[in-house]
């Protein structure tokens, strides 16, 4: 181990986490998943950048909700937390249900899966 | 060296998990082919799933891992395969389109990152307070009654559950789901149904037939007519 990383990863590893490093965590998947949604021409490639920014914002929710996760004398979302996460979790599952059948009904009648054909409403 | 008793082995898990997440979704951006950012997703997901379960979320990460890895994803993978053409399994992107989006992503990243460092609350190492499990208290809340320690402290002490918001999303998702299978049923060319095809063979047929019968009808008609004559 290098001496001038060795403080830094040791007090990582050696100190509970807290809520910003799921926060952290919650901003690099929202972002991955904007950056997905912005650059994929496939259609369904926008849908798993979809996928990946509920999740960012699934991850925020569990952190908040937490008590394990609290500083001394901080109080946590508690169960509030958790059950919007899963409202999430099950709206994210019919939204892909109907995202697929859009894309596949798009599929069936262009023979093509890339966004940028989808101009028929074009002026 | 850092003494083997001294580490955190819930931190340790933590940047584990963290770095799988965040290494796999950066993955699914940067890969070209669609297959590839299917299973790139599922880690990423599957990661996520074990950050619920580090955060005491027990539940929502054991949903996580049934209802996402295991069925949305199964549809999209399913979606990838109907969609699986030469051309279309990894279409390129522009250079520019990428440099945008690079630049875009940093600034929301920024401002994401700023804001999440800057309460100090937020940012102090957990207390390792002791929690009880939550899923017994999400059932019962998902059913109407919350029996968590946080509707001890409500005012009135009674909070009111989810029943309304889970039936909401219950009927919700049948709807959506018989949608979806409406709109994505295959549009096979009409086959006639048996009575339609009898319909369509009948004319000649009986054309033939009646002409028969006349002939002899007329025949008989003609004896009869003759019988009586």
């Amino acid at each position: 181990m290098q001496p001038s990383l060795s403080p830094l990863v040791a007090s990582l590893l050696t100190e509970p986490v807290g809520v910003t490093h799921y926060l952290v965590v919650g901003a690099i998947l929202f972002t991955a998943g904007v950056a997905c949604m912005a650059v994929k021409r496939n259609a369904l490639g926008v849908l798993m950048g979809i996928e990946l920014v509920l999740n960012g914002a699934n991850v925020n929710f569990v952190a908040f909700a937490s008590p394990y996760l609290q500083a001394e004398g901080g109080k946590s979302l508690g169960l509030d937390g958790q059950a919007i996460a899963l409202f999430v979790i099950l709206l994210a599952a019919a939204e892909a249900a109907v995202a697929l059948a859009i894309t596949l009904n798009f599929y069936n009648n262009h023979a093509t899966v890339d966004v940028d054909r989808a101009d028929d409403l074009k002026g | 060296m850092i003494p083997l008793a001294a580490i955190d082995w819930h931190s340790v898990f933590f940047f584990l998990f963290a770095a799988l997440a965040c290494g796999c979704a950066v993955a699914v951006v940067a890969a070209e082919n669609v297959v590839r950012m299917a299973l790139y997703l599922v880690l990423s997901l599957g990661a996520t799933a074990g950050l619920f379960f580090l955060a005491g979320a027990e539940f929502v990460g054991a949903m996580q891992l049934m209802i996402y890895v295991g069925g949305t994803l199964v549809l999209l993978v399913f979606g990838v395969m109907l969609t699986a053409q030469a051309p279309f399994v990894s279409i390129k992107t522009a250079p520019g389109d990428r440099v945008l989006a690079g630049v875009i992503g940093a600034a929301l990243l920024a401002v994401l990152l700023q804001s999440a460092f800057s309460v100090p609350e937020w940012r102090k190492p957990a207390a390792g307070r002791d929690g009880e499990p939550a899923a017994t208290p999400l059932g019962m809340a998902l059913l109407g009654t919350r029996v968590d320690e946080a509707s001890a402290g409500a005012p009135g002490g009674v909070r009111s559950g989810y029943l309304l918001p889970f039936e909401i999303v219950s009927v919700h998702l049948l709807v959506v789901l018989v949608g979806a299978a409406y709109l994505a049923r295959a549009k096979r060319r009409r086959t006639p149904r048996a009575i339609e095809v009898a319909a369509s063979m009948e004319p000649p047929a009986t054309v033939a037939a009646h002409a028969a019968v006349g002939r002899e009808g007329s025949r008989g008609g003609s004896v009869l007519a003759g019988g009586a004559r």
